[in-house]
């Protein structure tokens, strides 16, 4: 029996190191996996308040949050590769003007 | 012995994500994300939600990560070397992170008393998912179907090359091709 | 039943599954040899042994003794994490196949599966999408240009090709109502099987599980004579024997799921005493799955390969739409009926 509690410890450790990969990191590829380090940790705590409640919509959710991160990953990586094919670099440092 | 199940696959999720931050190249990053999720995929699994934790696998680090892996591929990411700047960042910044997680931990950790979870006390069949995504959640599936279609044809777009010129017929084109691949090349 | 039994009787049958499938991929190696050589009007090995039945032994020997290369520039630690998770992949999916009924020995009974999960078909299917990693990873790390084109063409053919796969099981996975492979094969009894209704899936599939192997004729990320050795050009011995493992594991692991999913697994006529009734379904199964490793052999001796662009072009624009096409038709009749 494990308490409810270490599950949602479990997923606030995991947004907060998402939250300081998306801060802290250098190129971009790594701010962006950090982004999809914070949604899983959020579908942890959605699919741990599901079993407590014992309702099915928390693992629902957790499936449209999976759906949303793919599409977002998509197009966050298209635009990424747009991007890098422009300024040549990685480093988000170097990603501050609109336009060259 | 769920307990004990739990530390483990608890422990391998946040050296995962730990590592994910300490690695400088991108690609062992994406590879320790795959970690925490296959560990995540076995938390699923404790908590009764087989189908979430397989379509975890499969969606999750079985398609979206391997775009990551692709485009880490692609675009030939090496190692970025760090700012100067960032180690002040990283001297004040990370203490004020640790602050906020414990803050978070302990709002959430009382809050729901003792509720405790126990293994195979709740199984989510697939069937019961479909039914409910079809029945109750129909909406939000037509939705998400269509922000596929938005993202696919956004992504294809996006990352296509810039094409010079509109392709002309064939035997124009083999008469214009000196002249295209000089613009090309530029 | 105790726990230590479960664990216990477990060990075991996982100890014989693995003795049984690695001498399976040694031999099916050779029968492939021998039997595209005769359709190259010519004998395959016949030196070693009596009709050449101890060349894997010999090849064995070979791929141990062989001086193990590491190139210059590649990135050790994924170079040489890329093969060991083609194997312990290819490996896991063996897991929840079943090959026969329960059966009953030495007082002790079993069901002849590792493990009998109510999404088995789920595991296949994430185990083939993360299979992509082997040779993704295995490409890039080598730190060439044959075996990044050679990933990066292998990675994207098996993604687009696994989605048609998943759509072509959804078929099956409608009529039988369950996701258990062993629920799926017992709503095949009475020679209801699946490949009736479901032969379009089950062209689909085949093809899809053809491409997802990368064999003939969709082979080109591995194409000899074209991209060097394709993703593993860089790898010798023991690193290229375990992808060479992988490979023809997967090949036995989609014959086995075509085999339960489409064939009626292991249903077939019982007859004779009791011992027989827990034997025959087992060797019902192994036919039908050497009847798909047969096929694969077959067609590799026989198709030339498809072009990269070709390759994509169907596996988009045909086998998803009419994939798709398939999945509605039986929702149709699932639900009409």
């Amino acid at each position: 029996m494990v308490p409810l509690s270490y599950y949602l410890a479990l997923s606030a450790i995991l947004f907060c190191l998402g939250v300081a990969g998306f801060i802290f990191k250098q190129d971009i590829i790594t701010v962006f996996i950090s982004i999809e380090l914070m949604l899983n940790g959020v579908n942890l705590a959605f699919v741990a308040f599901s079993h407590a409640l014992r309702q099915i919509d928390g693992n629902i959710f957790v499936f449209f949050v999976m759906v949303v991160a793919a599409a977002e990953a998509a197009v966050g990586l298209a635009i990424i590769i747009a991007v890098v094919r422009n300024r040549n670099t990685l480093d988000v440092d170097q990603m501050t003007r609109l336009r060259d | 012995m769920q307990l004990t199940l739990f530390l483990i696959f608890a422990v391998l999720a946040v050296a995962g994500a730990v590592n994910l931050l300490i690695q400088r190249h991108p690609i062992y990053s994406a590879l320790s994300l795959v970690t925490v999720m296959f560990a995540l995929a076995v938390e699923y699994l404790i908590l009764g939600a087989e189908f979430i934790a397989f379509i975890q696998v499969i969606v999750y680090a079985g398609a979206i990560m391997v775009l990551f892996v692709f485009v880490i591929m692609v675009l030939n990411a090496g190692e970025v070397a760090p700012a100067p700047k960032s180690r002040v960042a990283a001297w004040i910044g990370l203490p004020v992170l640790a602050l906020f997680a414990i803050l978070v931990i302990g709002q959430v950790y009382g809050a729901f008393g003792a509720t405790q979870l126990g293994l195979g006390e709740y199984l989510v069949q697939t069937g019961p998912v479909g039914n409910s995504l079809f029945h109750d959640f129909l909406l939000p599936f037509e939705v998400t179907s269509v922000l596929f279609l938005v993202g696919v044809l956004g992504a294809v777009v996006l990352a296509a090359r810039q094409n010079q010129a509109p392709k002309p017929a064939i035997a124009q084109a083999e008469a214009e091709e000196p002249k295209a691949m000089a613009a090309g090349q530029r | 039943m105790s726990t230590v039994a479960f664990f216990l009787i477990s060990l075991v049958k996982c100890l014989i599954v693995l003795l049984i499938l690695l001498t399976a991929v040694a031999y099916i190696q050779l029968a492939e040899r021998k039997i595209v050589g005769r359709m190259q009007s010519r004998v395959g090995p016949t030196r070693v042994g009596p009709f050449g039945l101890l060349q894997p032994a010999a090849d064995a020997v070979k791929f141990i003794l062989k001086e193990d290369v590491i190139p210059d520039g590649a990135h050790k630690f994924l170079y040489i994490l890329a093969p060991i998770l083609a194997v312990v992949l290819a490996l896991l999916s063996i897991t929840v196949i079943p090959i026969g009924g329960t059966i009953t020995v030495f007082g002790v009974q079993t069901a002849l599966q590792l493990t009998d999960i109510n999404v088995g078909l789920l595991l296949i299917l994430g185990v083939t999408s993360l299979g992509v990693y082997g040779v993704v990873l295995a490409g890039w790390s080598s730190n060439s240009k044959y075996s990044l084109l050679g990933a990066l063409r292998g990675g994207s053919q098996m993604i687009s090709y696994e989605l048609a796969l998943g759509l072509a099981l959804i078929g099956p996975i409608m009529l039988a109502g369950t996701l258990s492979l062993r629920g799926i094969v017992e709503a095949q009894a009475h020679l209801h099987w699946f490949i009736v209704p479901e032969f379009v899936a089950f062209f689909i599939y085949l093809t899809a599980a053809f491409a997802e192997t990368n064999r003939i004729p969709f082979d080109l990320p591995e194409a000899e004579g074209e991209l060097g050795a394709g993703y593993h050009t860089e790898y010798s011995a023991m690193k290229f024997a375990m992808f060479f493992l992988a490979e023809y594991v997967n090949m036995i692991t989609v014959s086995c799921v075509a085999t339960l999913v489409f064939l009626g697994g292991w249903m077939g006529p019982l007859f004779g005493p009791t011992w027989l009734h827990m034997v025959l379904p087992t060797v019902y199964f192994i036919i039908k799955v050497c009847f798909f490793l047969f096929l694969y052999i077959w067609v590799r001796g026989t198709l030339p390969r498809f072009r990269y662009d070709q390759l994509m072009a169907f596996g988009w624009k045909v086998l998803v739409p009419l994939a798709l096409a398939n999945v509605m038709v039986t929702s149709l009749v699932v639900a009409l009926r």
